[in-house]
């Protein structure tokens, strides 16, 4: 009580203030009202705005949201076209960007600000970091679309020619030639980027029920065989093969080309900064008396940090890679610059595999001259919201069952 | 150096599905694997996105994608051998060209429709009943001498016009830019663009005294909200709208262009891609119309079939010695005129 006795607030000390405070009850009254309702406008336009734009989004978007719509692949026909590919695209995305950006960015903030350097040349390095990032975070989105497509998808050229991979692993290769009776046959070739096969009489191949036949060649004016089994491995010596491959859920390759690890660390990319900044906030915010306690006890300085300053700083944490993986999810322009595909009809399999994602299509479908369309797009971005909040819903449950814990 | 390829070899495969009636392929076949890689012009994505959709229900198990990286963005990907097909709102440029020459890319030029563009108003402008070249120079340059309706026509009201115009990025501005902007001259620097040509429409609808261009699809669907200024044709004199009718004769000219696709010769020698290009060009016309675009004239279809089939390869768009060729496309696109890479 003595305490605050003698840092007595203006408002008591002040003569005049303390007159403008004592004010007729009426008058002081009725400016909190104003006060208050300037507050809850302010805060219920933001909420109305929100609510005129869902309700907008529903009724154009309602209407077409339908299964062949949650099942297909994009579709000329307005009726027939479908958001899946795209669907499945993004929710790859959710899983891969937080795995890889939240490792990432909370190691850098726990290194900048609870290992904070003494010796100058490292302090200067330290703040050198602290203000890239600070800065980072303004950065728009599509700069770090060309990184990505630099960084990852050719290795600055130093992989060998963009396109094409230096290393493949958990891919088996083959050269398929498709006769003139529309057979497939199948030559398994060493890996991808082998010799081309050489068509050649009783060169074996696989048929596409794996049946293990021997190809016979005739000439480009030679009668079609009239044997129904001969005529089944029959090819004419034109006859050019394509390379095709059967990738397994492991495949993987350096460079990693344009496929949905490449979405990944460029999206990762573009909310790692926010997520530092974030992290160093919530960490900034616990009590300093906590790792006093923790040193006290004889716990080292990572100890503290794992076992005390991170734990309580988690939700805070989380909160901001929550908002920072939402904005990931619904960025455009960085996919635009290193994919841009908006027709692919199935989802990805490997996370080397091509995919497109729900801003992508979104974006696509707007720009297009016919109404039902745009229709479409609406019901994208519904889809797009609701998959959001359901992934937020599941990261705040986590969180809110973090915090109990600590407790 | 100019010079034709021709392979026979290829010949009969290719015959075999363009000569069944109406140009079709009719095989199916569900062992087919592989995938084709088609990236470029978001101007020619929906005709290219209608033959993968049309071509996936006869050869399921071949992976088709296409992107939209812009026709630039396309050629540049292309070039170095990275996609197979690359969808093209204008001809191969010059530097393109050699680029693809150094890497040793040798592709297939194939015209697949038409798009008018079309220059419209607001259908509360009752006053305006046709444009010359020379008029939309007057109201789009910089220093053009039109800049309110009275201007062009003293009856006309004394309104300043309100001039709308694609993004510079996107193939509809370069090529209204050729055909309106000479040489050493620009574009005036107070005009409203927008990358998304939906907000060109609106915009135009909204506004009684402005005028914009766009692709002519964006005006067959908005018909109740826009006017489309009947252009006159330099060499008849006759003005007329860019309507389908006009755009395959020929009439609706300076500002009807054709769209490309740009096949690699490599890729041909994979069946999915052989076989998406032979689906692909055999239906060209009905793809085209099916997202509003206009087919090509018929004689230029059977063109397209022989270059297809007998892979001529190169670009009629430029000479031996890499200048732009200028004309229309039934007149550049002939055998004579190609120059190829090799």
């Amino acid at each position: 009580m003595s305490k605050k006795k003698s840092h007595m607030p203006e408002i008591l000390s002040d003569p005049e203030k303390h007159a403008a405070a004592t004010r007729p009850e009426k008058q002081r009254n009725r400016n909190n009202r104003i006060f208050r309702g300037f507050c809850v406008g302010a805060a219920f336009s933001s909420v109305g705005m929100l609510v005129l734009l869902i309700l907008t989004l529903l009724g154009l978007g309602v209407g077409e949201l339908t299964k062949t719509f949650l099942s297909n692949p994009p579709d000329p026909d307005p009726a027939q076209a479908g958001f899946f590919p795209a669907i499945m695209g993004s929710i790859w995305l959710l899983v891969l960007v937080p795995l890889l950006a939240l490792p990432a960015g909370v190691a850098t903030a726990i290194m900048l600000e609870e290992f904070t350097p003494r010796k100058p040349v490292l302090k200067r390095i330290h703040s050198l970091l602290q203000l890239n990032i600070t800065n980072l975070a303004g950065v728009p989105s599509v700069v770090y679309g060309i990184i990505g497509l630099t960084i990852f998808v050719s290795m600055f050229g130093f992989a060998g020619k963009s396109g094409e991979s230096m290393v493949e692993w958990g891919i088996r290769s083959f050269d398929q030639f498709y006769s003139e009776t529309d057979q497939v046959l199948l030559v398994p070739v060493d890996g991808p980027h082998a010799p081309e096969a050489v068509l050649t009489e009783g060169l074996e191949a696989l048929t596409t029920s794996g049946e293990k036949v021997r190809i016979h060649v005739i000439g480009e004016d030679a009668p079609w065989p009239e044997d129904e089994e001969l005529s089944l491995r029959t090819l004419r010596d034109y006859d050019t093969p394509g390379r095709v491959h059967d990738r397994s859920w492991y495949y993987f390759r350096v460079p990693f080309g344009r496929g949905i690890l490449t979405g990944a660390l460029t999206l990762m990319l573009v909310i790692l900064p926010v997520i530092i900044i974030a992290t160093q906030e919530a960490l900034r915010a616990v009590p300093y008396s906590l790792r006093e306690a923790g040193w006290g006890l004889g716990l080292s300085r990572w100890q503290t940090v794992w076992r005390v300053v991170f734990p309580s700083a988690l939700p805070t944490v989380m909160t901001g890679t929550i908002l920072a993986i939402s904005r990931a999810i619904g960025e455009a322009a960085p996919l635009l610059m290193i994919a841009g595909i908006v027709f692919i009809t199935n989802p990805p399999g490997n996370i080397m595999d091509d995919f497109t994602a729900m801003p992508l299509q979104i974006y696509n479908w707007a720009q297009r001259p016919q109404q039902e369309f745009h229709d479409l797009a609406a019901s994208g971005i519904v889809v797009l919201l609701t998959i959001l909040l359901c992934f937020n819903a599941i990261a705040i449950i986590i969180r809110n069952r973090s915090n109990k814990a600590l407790s | 150096m100019r010079t034709m390829k021709t392979k026979t070899k290829a010949t009969m495969l290719t015959a075999l599905a363009l000569c069944t009636s109406a140009g079709l392929s009719q095989a199916q076949s569900s062992a087919l694997q592989g995938n084709v890689v088609v990236d470029g012009s978001s101007t020619v994505y929906p005709v290219s996105e209608a033959a993968a959709a049309a071509f996936r229900k006869d050869f399921p198990n071949v992976n088709v994608t296409i992107a939209i990286s812009g026709t630039g963005g396309g050629f540049k990907r292309f070039v170095k051998g990275e996609t197979d097909v690359s969808d093209a709102s204008r001809p191969i440029k010059a530097k393109e060209f050699e680029e693809a020459r150094a890497n040793g890319i040798e592709f297939i030029e194939v015209p697949i429709c038409l798009d008018g563009l079309s220059v419209i108003v607001n259908p509360e402008n009752d006053w305006l009943d046709q444009l010359t070249v020379e008029d939309i120079q007057a109201i789009y340059l910089e220093d053009g001498t039109v800049r309110s309706w009275s201007d062009l026509n003293p009856a006309w009201p004394d309104k300043p016009i309100k001039v709308y115009s694609p993004g510079t990025d996107s193939g509809t501005f370069d090529y209204f830019k050729e055909v309106v902007v000479p040489e050493g001259k620009s574009f005036r620097s107070d005009m409203s663009t927008s990358e998304d040509d939906n907000v060109l429409v609106t915009g135009v609808a909204g506004d009684k005294y402005s005028i914009g261009y766009f692709g002519a699809a964006y005006y067959f669907e908005n018909r109740d909200k826009l006017k489309a200024v009947p252009i006159v044709n330099p060499k008849t004199g006759k003005a007329v709208l860019p309507e389908p009718e006009n755009v395959i004769s020929g009439e609706y000219a300076p500002l009807s262009r054709p769209l490309f696709i740009y096949v690699n010769s490599k890729s041909l020698r994979k069946p999915s891609v052989r076989k998406f290009l032979e689906f692909y060009v055999g239906r060209s016309g009905e793809f085209a119309e099916q997202v509003d675009y206009v087919s090509l004239p018929d004689d230029v279809i059977e063109r397209t079939h022989t270059f297809v089939k007998n892979r001529y390869m190169g670009t009629v768009y430029l000479t031996p010695e890499l200048e732009k060729r200028e004309g229309s496309v039934s007149e550049l696109y002939q055998i004579k005129n190609l120059v190829n890479t090799k």
